[in-house]
């Protein structure tokens, strides 16, 4: 019970603080929308129909991805400049559930650049917002969101060693938006991509909402991105305490 | 003498400090990798529209990503002095403003150059885009009006820096406009008439589309008024910049603003 009533007060804690950051609220829900924009004038310039809300979806999914990156690329490195790391992995309270509620947060916030976007597209380009599959659609959101808040925890469980996370949090941005399929289908991409995009949440994610809202069989990709999401979070689990284990060793936790 | 001093030592000492903050960890990801998948996903964002070539897309971006180096490293001459508490005292000196601050952007044009002359040559060979070599050397004088343009709006940012505490939200923001306004992935004739009127006010616009011609064949005699046309604009940012710097240097001190965190 105690887990639960530590990940909902610190989840709606890290809500309350990431809303209150004009930067982290503007990135979060401009460069989707940006993205988006470039997105629809070239599908548009292309004729292709039904490409708009195709693109429209996957640049909301992009918000996710990119509030969830940017965040998890935070989560330790900003405790650290405000000299608050220590103190939080000293409390009794683990680490890794601290960590997990703050890297949910944050792709929590990406609602808003999902709503965003989809408001922006229909807003501006006119592009509809009919769902096929309303239920699914329900359940396909926020499982993305879970998948993709414990693809961040692992990122971040992995960053407590690397001095300048943001760096690689920044780097990984494009990569993945292009890997996962959320502007270019799979089939044009590398088959030798192909493997890394089935590891990867994102991939899951954006295919679920896609067939929820366009058509199709979404509960596999539903099932997956939260099957993956199980794994993620293992794997971050075990990797956290090692490498927490390797910063409280070597005194570098601070990294200063 | 002094202004001369102030302007290639204060300058080399930047350059020295920028490659300090901008360790080989940041540095690679951020400005090597970063750049090129975002060519990457451009490219193919464009072949799965069905809409342009992939060297276009190769170009636009390619040269867009200098605007990351300059915008940002630019604005870090204010807020990185105010983050490190040494604003007040380069402010305090008598040391003049113009070689102070514009001898500091000579570092970022150059690494602005090296960004994006490192995503067009890797970026396209990865695509496999054929860009002449004999066009190197014009294209490589783009790229550098391209850097300098830039970084004449970097100037800007890093003014109202002086009063503005959040310098990175503004950067970003400028990042996302230029990537869409420039015609870097969209074609202007393809934007609506207000944001290519606007577009023609930005740095990138006019260099993109000289590289883009130059790759085509075209020499750099025949987009001279598409190069001259890129420096003007930086000319103009560079002045507006320095006279807002100014402006808002006497305002910040007048509202304690100077040394806000």
């Amino acid at each position: 019970m105690s887990v639960f009533r530590l990940l909902w007060t610190s989840w709606r804690f890290h809500i309350k603080s990431l809303t209150l950051s004009w930067f982290f609220v503007l990135t979060t829900v401009f460069m989707p929308v940006l993205v988006a924009t470039i997105a629809y004038y070239m599908f548009q310039a292309g004729q292709r129909p039904g490409t708009l809300f195709y693109a429209s979806l996957g640049a909301a999914v992009y918000g996710i991805w990119s509030a969830t990156l940017f965040g998890s690329g935070g989560a330790i490195q900003w405790q650290r400049w405000q000299g608050t790391l220590e103190v939080v992995v000293a409390t009794p309270a683990p680490f890794s559930l601290i960590l997990l509620a703050s890297t949910l947060a944050t792709s929590t916030i990406g609602l808003y650049s999902l709503a965003s976007t989809l408001v922006w597209g229909r807003l501006v380009f006119g592009i509809p917002l009919q769902i096929d599959q309303p239920l699914a659609f329900v359940v396909a959101v926020p499982a993305t969101i879970l998948g993709l808040g414990l693809l961040g925890f692992l990122f971040a469980s992995t960053f407590i060693l690397y001095r300048h996370a943001n760096a690689l949090s920044n780097m990984l941005e494009w990569p993945v938006l292009l890997i996962s399929g959320m502007l270019v289908p799979l089939a044009l991409l590398p088959a030798w991509s192909h493997p890394i995009s089935w590891m990867l949440a994102t991939t899951w994610g954006v295919q679920a909402i896609r067939q929820a809202a366009l058509g199709g069989t979404p509960w596999p990709d539903i099932a997956m991105t939260l099957a993956l999401g199980a794994v993620y979070l293992v794997l971050g689990v075990v990797s956290l305490r090692n490498f927490e284990r390797l910063a409280r060793r070597d005194a570098t936790l601070s990294l200063t | 003498m002094t202004a001369l001093r102030i302007f290639f030592v204060g300058g080399v000492t930047s350059y020295r400090a920028l490659f300090n903050w901008l360790s080989p960890w940041i540095f690679v990801p951020t400005f090597l990798v970063a750049p090129i998948f975002q060519i990457l996903l451009f490219v193919y964002i464009g072949r799965s529209a069905g809409v342009q070539s992939d060297e276009f897309y190769v170009i636009g971006n390619a040269l867009q990503c200098a605007a990351m180096p300059c915008i940002f490293a630019m604005s870090n001459t204010i807020a990185g002095e105010r983050f490190q508490q040494t604003l007040g005292y380069i402010l305090a000196t008598p040391a003049g403003r113009l070689p102070l601050f514009v001898g500091r952007s000579l570092p970022v044009i150059a690494n602005g150059f090296l960004v994006s002359a490192f995503a067009l040559v890797v970026g396209g060979a990865i695509v496999g885009v054929h860009i002449p070599a004999g066009s190197a050397g014009e294209l490589a004088v783009v790229i550098a009006v391209s850097a300098f343009a830039c970084t004449g709006l970097g100037l800007v940012s890093a003014a109202i820096g002086l009063l503005a505490r959040d310098t990175a939200t503004l950067n970003n923001i400028v990042f996302g406009i230029l990537l869409v306004f420039t015609g870097a992935n969209v074609p202007l004739h393809d934007l609506p008439d207000w944001m290519s009127t606007i577009a023609q006010g930005l740095p990138l616009t006019h260099g993109i589309e000289a590289a883009r011609r130059i790759a085509d064949g075209a020499s750099l005699g025949d987009v001279g008024n598409l190069v001259a046309a890129e420096a003007l604009v930086g000319v103009v940012y560079l002045v507006v910049g320095y006279a807002f710097l100014r402006a808002l240097e006497g305002l910040s001190r007048r509202l304690a603003t100077l040394e806000r965190l």
